[in-house]
Order: structure tokens, then sequence, then C-alpha cells
């Protein structure tokens, strides 16, 4: 487990200041779309830390990459890098999407 | 002494009067127009005689997917916020009326033939809610409940239908709904509109239109390729599917926006629609209801809107190729022009006779107003995030 989020920490930190300008934009704007821009859900449910608890860091990238059956949920790989999603699950689940409350 | 009062009076009435003649008779509101800027929770009222900005308006909470319907005088927009938010703006005194929280979570609205009734679509908790549009009391609350639990579903595609008839579509439970507000129907239910429900119309319904003449409405299907059509004149009938597996044998791409149906028009006998999780744009024979046709473009397509006179349909599309704006010769099917106005290609509006149309370019922060023949950049005003545009010709349109 520790050596997971080393990695992640490593991977995450690979991003550059502009992608993460981007992905920022792109989490409130376009994920807001249908999970809200508070990320409190709408269309799709919350994405705020509290809903999030207890869900692995690794299934909220695979969501992300490879979306959810029987749902809205796209697949973002090809939209986004593996590294992409790893960073805005951590943003997710530290609280630190900036979404307006 | 009591005469001397008067006149004060008398004066002080008279120069009240003058002064807000000054401040309101010298516009009209015919040319007017909200731009949406979701990043700061503020609008911008613009005009389309010269392409400027009026007034900023700010204040208004969560305006992300905001849309904006017109009183029939067109001097009040009210602007539904996603947060529930429903704002009452005067157009001419540049200021809010009133503002209340009618929900957590809404998605769009419509306003009555009459002009009487606002209704609001809401996703939490899922139903209608119909308000007095003078005051925004609240007149009637549909909760969209269904099944046996009671349990109530997101509600979607909400636009108003001759007869003082709002008609919309529960995106859980596959239904399409309508609420009749005729006094004859409220005098008959104890002053409740009157509720005719369809099921089983098909699987999440995403958003829905009607025909300009108020006949048909149809909602298109998220959970499968089609799309559910009623018609008001006959809805005895029953709701029909049609376009039925248009996707068939393709592999669905994934959709990272849902599309919108708001917009459309039908060109001659024909329609253009998105279709959902393909690069294409479908085309209906609106005789028969039937496919006519699909013209690959250049992403998922999210509005698909006619110039007024139907001769051209302008396109933009889903992230990540929102950056692009593609237009349609409504005859030969064939693409004639690609606009590439910059990343974040949210929303478009056409004049009301469709010589100019406004576009929100959100990464750019700015609205570009185009010529439509020439697709040169005629005039371009800031805007902080901009998303939907909305002018004041929506007061005269059935289904906003």
């Amino acid at each position: 487990m520790a050596c997971f989020m080393l990695v992640s920490a490593t991977v995450s930190a690979g991003i550059s200041a502009s992608r993460k300008a981007e992905l920022h934009d792109l989490l409130l704007e376009d994920c807001g779309a249908c999970h809200g821009i508070t990320l409190k859900g709408s269309l799709g449910p919350s994405l705020r830390p509290t809903a999030l608890a207890g869900k692995s860091k690794a299934f909220i990238v695979s969501t992300i990459l490879h979306g959810r059956k029987n749902t809205p949920m796209p697949a973002w790989l090809g939209v986004l890098s593996r590294d992409d999603a790893s960073w805005i699950a951590d943003q997710l689940l530290n609280g630190t999407t900036g979404a307006p409350d | 002494m009591l005469m001397q009062r008067q006149i004060k009076r008398l004066c002080f009435v008279v120069v009240s009067i003058l002064l807000s003649f000054n401040a309101f008779a010298q516009r009209g509101t015919g040319d007017l127009g909200v731009v949406i800027e979701r990043a700061t929770g503020s609008i911008q009222i613009i005009e389309t005689t010269h392409n400027t900005s009026l007034a900023r308006i700010t204040g208004m909470g969560d305006l992300s997917h905001a849309t904006v319907v017109y009183s029939r005088d067109e001097k009040f927009a009210y602007i539904f916020g996603r947060d529930g938010g429903l704002t009452k703006i005067d157009m001419l005194a540049h200021k809010i009326v009133k503002r209340i929280i009618q929900s957590g979570n809404s998605i769009g609205g419509a306003i009555s033939q009459d002009g009487r009734l606002i209704a609001v679509s809401n996703y939490t908790p899922g139903g209608v809610k119909v308000f007095n549009s003078k005051t925004l009391e609240l007149v009637a609350d549909i909760p969209a409940s269904y099944g046996n639990s009671g349990k109530r579903s997101k509600v979607v595609g909400l636009v108003d239908a001759p007869g003082e008839k709002f008609v919309f579509s529960l995106w859980d439970a596959g239904q399409i709904w309508i609420a009749d507000f005729s006094k004859q129907a409220l005098a008959k239910n104890h002053n409740k509109p009157r509720i005719t429900k369809f099921k089983n119309i098909g699987k999440n319904p995403y958003d829905a239109l009607i025909t300009p003449n108020g006949r048909y409405y149809i909602a298109g299907l998220f959970g499968e390729d089609g799309m559910a059509m009623l018609d008001l004149w006959h809805i005895n009938k029953g709701v029909k599917r049609i376009l039925n597996h248009y996707g068939k044998g393709e592999k669905k791409l994934p959709v990272y926006k849902m599309p919108h149906l708001e917009g459309w028009t039908i060109a001659g006998d024909r329609a253009f629609v998105p279709a959902v999780g393909h690069h294409e744009v479908l085309v209906i024979n609106t005789q028969n209801w039937t496919e006519a046709g699909r013209i690959p473009v250049h992403g998922q397509p999210i509005f698909v809107m006619a110039r007024p006179d139907g001769h051209y349909v302008w396109v933009n599309f889903a992230v990540p190729r929102n950056d692009t704006v593609q237009v349609i010769n409504t005859e030969t099917l064939k693409i004639v022009k690609t606009l590439v106005p910059g990343k974040g290609v949210l929303h478009m509006a056409f004049e009301p006779r469709g010589e100019e149309v406004w576009v929100s370019v959100r990464d750019k922060n700015r609205v570009n107003v185009y010529n439509t023949d020439t697709y040169r950049l005629d005039s371009s005003i800031k805007a902080r995030k901009p998303s939907g545009i909305f002018l004041t010709s929506r007061a005269h349109e059935t289904g906003l």
C-alpha cells in the first residue's frame, strides 16, 4: 500500500502545471456537467470526499478510465491518461478540487 | 397652502415619471439577450443591434447549465440555475426582481402559453414545480413519483405546449407526462393540473423537443438508440418509437456530454438531431418520421441548431472536440464550413432573423458574433467563462 501511494505520488508529480490547470477545468466543467459544478451530484452521484469515503483510489481511477457499465459514466481513456486520472482521483479524495460550495 | 402642497406633489410625480421615462422608454427589449457567465454566477445583458454588452448582474449562484426563458413582453428574464435557483431579471432596469431557491438541483424550465406560469424541472427532489410568473409564488408541485415504492425520478425535457400544458420526461422512470393547467382542467380537478402519464416510452430519456407548431413532443433516449414521439393532437394514440436502432451494428462511442435537443428545427420536410454515441447528425423525414440520412461530423454533436431560415444547420461538439463548429447545408446535407473558435464552444444563438449567430467560447472568455453568410467574425465581447446565450425572441417560441 505504501509502495502504491509512493508510486502514485510520483506519477502525479509528473504532471505539468499547465496540464493540471487543464485538468482542473475539465474536472469542474466536464465532470461537473453531470456531477454538478459543486461535485455534490446532479445526473451523476456526488464526488465529494464524504460520498467517496470507503472507495479506493484504484477503483476511482478505473471508473474514470473505463466508465461504469449501464450508467452514463463514459470511459475517459483516450482523453485522459492514467496519470491524469490518478491526479483527478487525488483531488477528489483529498477534497482539493476547488469546487465551489 | 394646501394648493402649494398639491402642486409640489404634482411636480414630484411629473419629475419621477420623466426620470423613469428617460431611463427606460428609449429602448425596447426585442434586440436584447442574456449571456450566462458560469464562473462568477453572473449574467451579461447584451444587445444585438450593435453587438454590445449593456450590463452585468451578479449574485445568481451556480449557473452551470443555466437556461433562460422570457415573459411575453420580453421585459423579464427567468433564469434557471443548476442549484435550483430561479431568478427573475428586469431586462431594462438591469436588476434582480426576485430570486428563490426552489429545489436542490434543477435542469431547466419553460413559461406557459399565456405567460402566467413558470415551470421548472428538477433532479433533486425529482419533479416539476410551477410558479406564478409575476410573484414567483408556488402554484403547483408535481413529484415525479413512479413504481410502487414512491421513488422519484429526475425530470428532463420540460417544454410548454399549446393549451396551457407542460410536457416533460422522467429520466429514471422512462415516462412522458403532460400537466394540463388549462382552466377546464383546473376546474374539473379541484384547481390542480390534470396529469396524463405515458409509461414504458424507452430507457433514460435525456432531453426532449417540441416542434415549432407545438404538435410533436420528441424525447431522445440515452439508454437505447431511438427517440420517443408523442403527437399532442392525438394523445390517445400514445407514444411511438422513431429512429429505432439508429446506431445498430456500430460501436457506440463514449458520451462525454449529454446532447441537447432544444434549438432543433425543421428545414423543409427534414429535421436534424444529434446522434448519441456517434459522430453523426441524424436527418429525419418529418412526413413519416423515418431516418432520412446521417451526416458524419467532427465529433459527438451537442447542439444541432438551424439558422432561422432553415437553410443551414450549425453544430457544436462534446469535449474533447469542443473547439469546433460545423455548418451543414440542409439541402445537400454537406458540411460547408468548419470554424475553430477555440476550446469550449458551449452554445450558439441565432439572431431572430438569422443574419448573425452568437457563439460562446468558454476558454477564451469571449462570445463571438459571426455573420452567417460570410462566416466573418463581426464582433466579440468579453465574458467570464460564458456558456448559454439566450435572446429575447425566445419569448414567442412554443416550448421555451
